[in-house]
């Protein structure tokens, strides 16, 4: 197989063997170089509540800016913050991306996208350049979460910021749907992880939103790097697209925050 | 060299696939090193006349015999659903079966089920149970289809010793944990189409060990390379890679053509 620069836009250190932050770290990127994976960004890594207190969004950002102090050249992270507590959430951005090492935010399942809770949140955001990144799903089998947002959700928000960027995650599971949903909004990317490795995924996306909006990501370490390697490395696109699904666009996204931190 | 136990011919229902056309999937696998495939058919999950399904795959197979093994379709629901077993066996002179519970309509403690697999072991056929097809999150909203059941799975296993069953598409349904259960409980393969989490292959091995697991791409409905990077992601040793992509299915096969 060709070799790319790959660049994860999706980690979780939760299910990797380790005493510490440090050592699951380590653990992880020795797997990761069986594939050559370069750089690895880091979503919480604690507890999978879904509705994390302050204290737990807190922990949760302690642990992975520990996981990462040995591996700056490698990692990046990204803040966990929620629509539950949004001032508690932007003085963590304040701590972990504006004076901390940190490039993006993370939003999962505690609230829904389309609440106006999340505009303080994305207005923050906006003004450090910072990635965002809001989970969606669309759950067939009538287990969305309340607060779990769907590609709709994220649409309605990214509709009242529109010279705001945000990544869709997993595209929906359903991606059939979610490139749809997102498709007319060319401020959203999709992400391709967290998915079964079905034939046809990358192609579409490529085909209806063009290569410049997709981003390679894994989900590890709930899921295998491989299998999501595998929806660009096996999907019948231009090697040009697998370059820029692989690392370019998402590189693009977060030398933006890390330009800001240095002239600050 | 590598054999593929997890292959599908024919339509996919729910969306068409690039490698649909059993040519062009058969140029992937050679190309990606494929020395044999064990071929189902998709058309088996829902059609009814299954010995048509069944004839087709026969000739798909012969046609391109040096790649291709075909795994029948038996469905215990349907009416003299014995007559597709022996045309499996003598007519098409099958080295096994693939089963769909699910998509058939019948759980793992079924009488039919228990009579199926102990005809298929007495006529020395290897059994394929696919326990899942795809995620239960995105299937279609007309026609979802829960993962098999496989709670009575040890049971079952224990009263057939000679039974050889492969599980395909297991783990969305079961834990590594309990796949080794199943694995103590007779003589059960694993394939790691489905198989998730980092170094995965590391992860079931330690449960079922290197001899129970094989490889599986579920293609072409899943991208074929998932389940090649899964061995690179592993880690382990050249010659349990060896095992898993041809040694151990080698085995499986030889003793069930005795
Ligand atoms: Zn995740």
């Amino acid at each position: 197989m060709l070799q790319y620069r790959v660049w994860d836009l999706h980690c979780h250190l939760l299910g990797i063997v380790g005493r510490t932050p440090e050592e699951k770290m380590a653990n992880l990127l020795e797997i990761a170089d069986r594939h050559g994976i370069e750089r690895l960004c880091l979503f919480f890594s604690r507890t999978w509540s879904k509705t994390p207190t302050p204290e737990e969004l807190k922990a949760d950002n302690d642990f992975i800016m520990q996981a990462m102090s040995h591996w700056a050249n490698r990692t990046h992270g990204f803040c966990y913050v929620s629509g539950e507590h949004v001032d508690f959430s932007l003085s963590e951005m304040d701590r972990c991306i504006q004076n901390g090492p940190m490039v993006g935010i993370k939003l999962w399942v505690a609230k829904r996208a389309n609440e106006r809770d999340l505009d303080a949140i994305i207005r923050k955001a906006s003004e450090l350049k910072a990635v965002i990144f809001q989970h969606t799903w669309f759950k067939q089998d009538g287990t969305q979460y309340p607060g779990e947002s769907t590609p709709l959700d994220l649409v309605e928000l990214a509709k009242r910021h529109p010279q705001t960027h945000f990544i869709c995650g997993h595209a929906g599971g359903q991606w059939e749907m979610g490139i749809r949903a997102i498709r007319a909004f060319k401020n959203i990317s999709i992400e391709l992880a967290g998915s079964d490795p079905t034939a046809g995924f990358t192609e579409m996306a490529v085909r209806e939103l063009g290569h410049e909006r997709i981003i390679y990501g894994s989900d590890s370490a709930g899921r295998s790097f491989a299998s999501q390697l595998a929806k660009v490395y096996g999907a019948d696109i231009s090697e040009e697209a697998k370059r820029m699904i692989f690392s370019e666009n998402l590189r693009r996204l977060i030398e933006q925050p890390l330009k800001l931190k240095k002239t600050r | 060299m590598t054999i593929d136990t997890n292959i599908n011919l024919e339509r996919w229902p729910f969306r068409r696939l690039s490698l649909e056309e059993t040519s062009k999937l058969v140029a992937k696998l050679k190309a990606s090193g494929v020395t044999q495939a064990w071929a189902g058919s998709f058309d088996g999950l829902l059609h009814r006349d299954i010995a048509a399904v069944n004839q087709r795959l026969a000739d798909a197979c012969r046609q391109f015999a040096d790649l291709l093994r075909p795994f029948g379709t038996v469905n215990p629901v349907l009416p003299d659903w014995h007559e597709d077993l022996r045309r499996c066996h003598e007519v098409h002179k099958m080295p096994g079966l693939r089963l769909h519970p699910n998509f058939h309509g019948y759980t793992l403690d079924d009488p039919r089920f228990a009579e199926l697999l102990s005809l298929a072991t007495d006529r020395g056929l290897i059994v394929q149970l696919a326990l899942a097809m795809e995620d239960e999150r995105t299937q279609h909203a007309l026609h979802r289809v829960p993962h098999v059941d496989p709670k009575p799975l040890a049971g079952v296993v224990a009263k057939l010793p000679k039974l050889r069953l492969v599980l395909l598409n297991a783990f969305r349904s079961l834990s590594l944990l309990q796949c080794g259960e199943v694995a103590k409980a007779g003589q059960v393969w694993f394939d790691i189409a489905m198989l998730e989490s980092v170094a995965g292959v590391t992860k079931l091995i330690e449960k079922v060990s290197p001899e129970r697991v094989l490889f599986g791409s579920h293609s072409p409905l899943f991208y074929f390379e998932s389940a090649e990077l899964k061995l690179v992601e592993s880690g382990l040793p050249e010659a349990v890679l060896q095992q898993i992509r041809i040694g151990n299915a080698m085995k499986l096969l030889a003793v069930s053509s005795d």
